[in-house]
């Protein structure tokens, strides 16, 4: 046993854990992972063994087909699957507990133990309810390693139920019309439709094709999406007054030709800065993020109360900044590979 | 302001130049006076408070946000004005918005020591689109994609008057421009601005490019290397305006009373020298006239060192009379009958280029660097002068731009369309053999010459490849080679270099290029026109 926390290493390509010998949302392919949740940047394909939340393998098996067999009929990909709140014994005598992060379907925060010491690794967080996964939760720990995608003062992502009003009034006043939402196909996409059947719209929605499998997928994990229908087998005149959901790479594709002079909205953290929206040509900003904003980052450190807070992932100089003027132990990571620039 | 806000964050987000044209029609049409006139100011020319600066709002915000966070906020969203919309600390009372004449009262009021106990006050009043619309307002400039020429169109439209009638009376007025709603929404007699000095608008030239022009039809001059000037007298008084329209009188005092006539008179602004030919003896570089420009009074030493004289290019107005709707050829006669009725001490005239053909007049061109000349101008001699860029009429044939490789030393974050890109570059050549350990030498800065797609490339590559931070700037890894294009380059003591460059821009990225094989300061060196 060396100095305290040296079996947990940040290296560019993610967080190891030398006496397992594994990795935490490693950015290129190694033996063993543990991931966080699905999205591309924390779960890439050609793991030998990966564990995470049963909906994460589901995920990544319809992403990456993990599940497929190799020229020799084997399965070469172990997948471990493990629920929330349970505790699965790594080598070298390293505990994981997977606790809800509240991001997308099935997105964790990993407790790792050992030695008597706790480090949480929270992937990419909300503090904000989802109707699409569970809450996330506070975990006491030492070693604190947060996300900081929106690590910056001016990000404060308005009440959803604002932005959803904007969406639908925006809808209404132009009936011939339709309003094409921009939104990652994982997790924001399936938000927004649950948000918007909280709101009260019943009318089907139509999705790009690149959505209609991972809609199916939560719509297996229980989450109720409403009527959902293909932009492909309908006519331009059948989505007039409809909202259409589409991944950002869309919104100024080709594609949208086919939709009735559409009204292009985003989904995203990044809308709270005009800029932002105006260099993706939106016209109608929607403030609904998946990640945690300035308030909530701090609380959230505030809250774990941890010895030390570990940054990474995004704008990591403020947020270290903050640490410094409230008196907190912070240092920043630098990992490579993640890329913020969707949610 | 609610509505004023609706409307600027409404341009903000919308692309189509009509729909654009129909918001802010909408707006004018109902808004009662003075809120529109001031909108429209605003939305135009700018207004502006000098009390109110980008710095006060600054200094405002590090007051009551961390000034490292304020500093990093600032960076990251690109726009001082919306980076303090966003950070302000939402007061406790409900908004109580002003209207626009109220803010723009209170703005006006403010002085440098009052502003920073009432800019707040009027924040505290308004909501975050509120503020971000009072902060664009106060600090002039709006930078939301709507130009000038834009709101006097979308002004033109919602009123149903011609935008060429609007432009005519638009510099003879001033904000909240009363007598020109009275005259479009209101039908009253048009603003009365012939005994006025006021400016109108030029007629501008689209670049030749592929297009090939017969000279039966188009007369061709030099464009020279000055600045495009316009000298207008009426009603006793004599004022210089520079292309957009800004006041330079107080800048070029001997040209204020040499004017006999009453006049509107388009030409080259340039100063004495050797360099540039012209009849009346020739005109120095680019260069020399910087030394006259942006100066508020001009010391006697300066008048004498660097007299400036305008070579004249074209007449609008005459004695009275509107000679614009004739055509070009007319003009030009009238032109030269004018000219000798004026001082050859600060006046002569452009010179028609004669060339058989226009693959002689390519030549000629060709051999016009020596000269310090930007180019060839090609009019078209039944062209009337009409404001703007109208096609086929004039023409601007700019020579070939010299080329020079550079090495990217710094970046910097861009701001409006491209904040948060590293979209302003700083590039060197090598001061002596590379490979002999010579340093890089910075040589300019270029913003421009690259696509969208090639920003975010470049965007990348130095994010991955900083090796140290100051403030906004990063120093970059010394390994990405830019083929700079230029039009001239000039001595100057500003620079370590000791090397300027007019116009520098981004010609191609050489991805493929190592940094090693990039120009040597020599190289450039050697292109000095002067």
């Amino acid at each position: 046993m060396g100095a305290p926390f040296s079996w947990i290493k940040p290296e560019p390509h993610g967080i190891y854990i030398e006496p397992a010998d594994c990795w935490v949302d490693p950015s290129r392919a190694v033996d063993h992972a543990l991931v966080t949740h699905g999205h591309a940047d924390h779960a890439r394909g050609g793991h030998g063994r990966t564990v995470a939340t049963p909906e994460t393998l589901a995920i990544m098996e319809l992403r990456y087909r993990t599940g497929a067999e190799d020229d020799a009929g084997q399965i070469p990909h172990r997948a471990v699957p493990v629920e929330y709140g349970e505790t699965i014994r790594l080598k070298g005598g390293v505990d994981a507990t997977y606790v809800p992060a509240g991001h997308v379907l099935g997105s964790a925060q990993i407790l790792l133990e050992h030695a008597g010491e706790r480090v949480v690794i929270t992937g990419d967080y909300k503090r904000r309810a989802d109707p699409t996964c569970p809450p996330f939760e506070v975990v006491p720990c030492d070693i604190f390693i947060t996300e900081a995608t929106f690590g910056l003062p001016v990000f404060c992502h308005p009440p959803i139920e604002e932005e959803m009003a904007k969406l639908l009034d925006r809808l209404k006043a132009h009936p011939d019309r339709c309003v094409l939402v921009g939104a990652y196909a994982l997790g924001k996409a399936q938000r927004v439709i649950a948000e918007l059947r909280a709101a009260g719209h019943k009318d089907p929605i139509y999705l790009h094709g690149a959505m209609e499998k991972m809609c199916r997928l939560y719509e297996e994990h229980g989450v109720d999406l409403g009527e959902l229908r293909l932009v492909a087998d309908y006519s331009k005149d059948d989505m007039r007054g409809a909202i259409v959901v589409c991944p950002p790479s869309a919104l100024n594709d080709r594609w949208s030709r086919r939709l009735p002079d559409p009204i292009t909205a985003m989904a995203s953290g990044w809308m709270r800065v005009r800029q932002r929206a105006r260099q993706r040509n939106v016209e109608l900003p929607l403030v609904i993020s998946d990640h945690a904003d300035w308030g909530e980052l701090t609380r959230t450190i505030l809250e774990v109360d941890a010895h030390e807070n570990w940054i990474t992932h995004g704008r990591e100089d403020a947020l270290l900044r903050w640490c410094q003027l409230h008196q907190r132990r912070a240092r920043a990571l630098a990992l490579v590979g993640y890329d913020d620039e969707d949610d | 302001m609610e509505e004023f806000a609706a409307l600027i964050d409404a341009l903000v987000y919308t692309r189509s130049r009509n729909e654009k044209l129909r918001l802010i029609a909408e707006y004018l049409r109902a808004t009662p006076d003075p809120d529109r006139g001031w909108a429209l100011a605003a939305l135009s020319d700018g207004l502006d408070f000098p009390a109110v600066k980008s710095s006060t709002i600054r200094n405002l915000l590090k007051d009551r946000v961390d000034p490292v966070l304020w500093t990093l906020s600032r960076d990251f969203v690109g726009d001082t004005a919306e980076t303090a919309s966003l950070l302000w600390p939402a007061p406790d009372e409900p908004p109580s918005p002003p209207s626009v004449s109220e803010t723009v009262e209170l703005l006006s009021a403010m002085n440098r020591k009052s502003v920073t106990t009432e800019l707040p006050k009027l924040l505290d009043r308004l909501d975050s689109s509120g503020r971000y619309a009072l902060l664009k307002l106060a600090t002039g400039g709006m930078r939301i994609g709507v130009s000038s020429r834009l709101a006097k169109t979308a002004f033109a439209q919602g009123f149903d008057v011609d935008v060429d009638e609007v432009e005519e009376y638009w510099h003879g007025l001033t904000p909240p421009y009363a007598e020109l709603f009275a005259w479009a929404a209101d039908g009253a007699d048009p603003p009365d601005i012939e005994n006025l000095p006021t400016f109108r608008p030029f007629m501008l030239a689209h670049p030749l490019e592929e297009t090939v022009v017969d000279l039966e039809d188009y007369a061709a001059e030099w464009k020279w290397d000055g600045i495009r000037v316009q000298l207008v007298r009426a009603g006793g008084e004599t004022r210089l305006y520079s292309r957009s329209g800004d006041d330079i009188s107080p800048t070029f005092p001997e040209l204020l009373d040499v004017l006999p006539m009453n006049a509107v008179l388009d030409g080259e602004l340039l100063v004495r020298g050797s360099t540039q030919g012209g009849e009346a003896g020739g005109a120095a570089s680019f260069n020399a006239l910087q030394q006259r420009l942006g100066r508020k009074t001009v010391s006697k030493k300066m008048l004498a060192e660097y007299p400036a004289f305008v070579r004249l290019y074209d007449v609008l107005l005459l004695d009275g009379e509107d000679l614009r709707p004739l055509p070009w050829e007319k003009r030009r006669g009238q032109l030269e009958a004018l000219a000798s009725r004026l001082p050859k001490s600060h006046f002569d005239i452009s010179s028609i280029v004669e060339a058989t053909d226009f693959e002689h007049l390519s030549q000629i061109r060709e051999g016009s660097r020596e000269d310090a000349i930007e180019g060839l101008m090609l009019k078209r001699k039944d062209s009337p002068y009409i404001a703007g860029r109208r096609v086929g009429y004039w023409y601007k044939w700019k020579r070939d731009p010299l080329l020079v490789d550079c090495v990217l030393m710094y970046a910097q974050r861009g701001s409006g369309k491209r904040s948060s890109f590293f979209s302003d570059y700083t590039f060197g050549c090598w001061d002596g053999d590379p490979d002999k350990g010579a340093d890089l030498l910075p040589v300019g800065k270029a913003y421009s010459g690259f696509t969208d797609e090639e920003l975010k490339k470049i965007d990348r590559h130095v994010r991955q490849n900083t090796i140290n931070r100051f403030g906004p700037v990063r120093e970059t890894e010394k390994k990405l080679v830019f083929e700079v294009a230029f039009d001239s380059v000039h001595e100057s003591k500003r620079h370590k270099s000791g090397l300027a460059m007019r116009f520098p821009r981004i010609h191609r990225i050489r991805w493929d290029k190592p940094p090693h094989e990039a120009d040597r300061i020599e190289a450039l060196r050697a292109l000095i026109a002067d």
